[in-house]
């Protein structure tokens, strides 16, 4: 089984994004660094834009895609035509992006709770932040059985 | 009565939803076209009839079952007057507007659709008025021909003049549009179609909460509502419909109440509307529904078409001082609706932040998919009104809105 080695934990980030929450009280501010965050996300490649990858969101679309890199960890490349998705998008990069399917697996998401983003799990919402987390997961567990 | 801003205020205090406070800011309330608030008197209905007059229709002799059975019947000859029906029994109750274009989908197509016929729609019907008669298409093998519109969100008319043939068997098209808020000729659609016989389902879901409708002034032959978007409950709507359409309609479902005799060989049907009302009525939805419909035509929609449009046309002109803004439908009747985008923004991203400063509005396609891609857009950010609405809350979301906007480019 792999280990990460030199590199934080998934929980070790997670806290990381909850304090970079914690320091506003305000949503709008919350809701800016959020955008902040979309508008560093660096944009795909055309090829992976395409309509296999788009996960089905109600409002925005969003594109996921994933290959394996030579050290059996996963590469994924994603962006959204919505900035404030495109925000969370780069929060979920920076937790899975190059991590091992059995960290990927394994990992607990809890800082969606903890700084207020919840409604973005209510499935009426549907811009896609469950599917996106599912199909990250389901990204993992595809390349965990490839590789045995 | 016009509706001034001193009456406005005492409407207000009607609606006590609109006291509420989002995330620390008080409610602006937006999203009419998809639901309105409640007032006072309908509330209060609703619990007055499950306090005093809660007991199945009809079928009861008991003291209760008689009184809620008035209420019931009282409340269909109140819709019947204020739709202008030749006859109570025109009315029947549905759970909204979807439900009742469905039954007309399907008893409408078994009774005088066959392979090959066609049902004509148009390009801005809500989604509720396409997939039925796309269901009907599939099961009979008819085909859908659509009304497309001009660049300001009118329909063609004489496009529509051509696509009428001895084929046509129906029309069915919206009286408003929920997403353009163009107030469609339905008369005149209406008055064509009739030169050929052909009846018309008109979709009122968008034009009875804002504007007089007469069924029988307007002569359509089916004209359906929900109850919700009026001010009343929701899981209540209406189908009128003219007596020999009715009359020579089969049953949409069956159970209780739509039967005249059931035995194991053969059941004989009740009369009209009792045949297409299967199963116990939503006896306290009717009587809450007339309640909302007493309530505005005591206000008249006449004043309220007035007040709303003045509201409508102030939030136009504010908001076209923001950069960049593009609207969708500019139709020359035109009802409390707005529909816009800003610049290359995403519809989603404005909601998302409109909603933090308290601020109610619909983002998306507005369950018109087909109109969206005609217009070639993913969807639209799109405030609609109410006379509950002042030009105050309009300032305070446009001024929100160039907060947003600043934001997000």
């Amino acid at each position: 089984m792999f280990k990460s080695l030199n590199m934080v934990s998934i929980n070790q980030i997670q806290d990381e994004i909850i304090e970079d929450f914690a320091q506003f009280d305000d949503w709008m501010d919350k809701y800016a660094l959020l955008i902040d965050l979309g508008n560093s996300l660096e944009p795909i490649d055309d090829q992976y834009k395409v309509p296999q990858n788009i996960i089905e969101g109600c409002q925005s679309r969003v594109w996921l895609a994933a290959e394996l890199n030579g050290d059996g960890r996963i590469v994924y490349k994603a962006e959204s035509d919505a900035i404030l998705v495109k925000g969370i998008v780069a929060l979920l990069l920076r937790l899975f992006s190059g991590r091992t399917p059995d960290e990927i697996l394994n990992a607990d998401l809890y800082f969606v709770e903890k700084i207020g983003l919840r409604e973005h799990l209510s499935p009426t919402r549907s811009n896609g932040l469950l599917a996106m987390i599912k199909q990250i997961k389901l990204y993992a567990l595809a390349y965990k059985s490839k590789m045995g | 009565m016009k509706l001034n801003s001193q009456i406005i205020q005492n409407i207000r205090t009607d609606f006590p939803i609109l006291e509420e406070k989002i995330y620390g800011k008080p409610l602006i309330y937006f999203d009419n076209a998809a639901t309105t608030q409640k007032p006072f008197c309908v509330l209060q209905k609703i619990e007055y009839a499950y306090k005093h007059l809660n007991a199945n229709i009809h079928r009861g002799v008991h003291y209760l079952s008689q009184k809620a059975t008035e209420a019931h019947e009282e409340a269909r000859s109140a819709i019947a007057g204020f739709m202008g029906a030749a006859k109570r029994e025109e009315i029947v109750f549905t759970r909204g507007t979807t439900e009742a274009i469905n039954l007309i989908a399907f008893s409408f197509g078994e009774a005088f659709c066959q392979e090959g016929d066609e049902i004509i729609i148009s390009v801005m019907e809500h989604h509720s008025n396409i997939v039925p008669w796309q269901m009907l298409c599939e099961r009979k093998k008819l085909k859908l021909r659509v009304i497309p519109m001009n660049e300001k969100g009118e329909l063609q008319i004489d496009i529509f003049r051509k696509l009428l043939n001895e084929k046509t068997k129906l029309v069915s098209v919206t009286h408003v549009s929920n997403v353009l808020g163009t107030v469609n000729p339905v008369g005149e659609i209406i008055r064509i179609s009739h030169e050929m016989n052909v009846p018309v389902l008109i979709d009122g879901a968008q034009s009875v909460p804002h504007i007089p409708v007469n069924v029988q002034k307007l002569d359509a032959d089916f004209y359906v509502f929900s109850g919700h978007k009026v001010y009343g409950p929701t899981g209540i709507g209406v189908l009128y419909g003219k007596e020999k359409w009715l009359n020579e309609l089969p049953p949409y479902q069956g159970g209780g109440e739509m039967i005249e005799k059931v035995s194991f060989e053969k059941t004989t049907y009740n009369v009209l509307p009792f045949k297409f009302e299967a199963g116990t009525p939503d006896y306290i939805g009717s009587t809450a529904l007339a309640e909302a419909l007493h309530y505005i035509s005591e206000i008249g929609l006449e004043n309220v078409a007035a007040y709303e449009q003045e509201l409508t046309a102030y939030a136009k002109e504010q908001l076209s001082t923001i950069e960049g803004i593009r609207f969708f439908g500019t139709a020359a009747e035109k009802s409390a609706v707005i529909s816009f985008l800003v610049g290359s923004i995403h519809p989603y991203d404005i909601g998302m932040l409109l909603d933090k400063l308290g601020i109610a509005v619909r983002t998306g396609h507005h369950c018109a998919q087909p109109l969206m891609d005609s217009l070639h857009i993913p969807g639209t950010v799109r405030a609609s009104f109410s006379f509950y609405n002042t030009k105050e809350e309009i300032d305070v979301f446009v001024a929100a809105l160039k907060r947003v906007v600043g934001m997000l480019s």
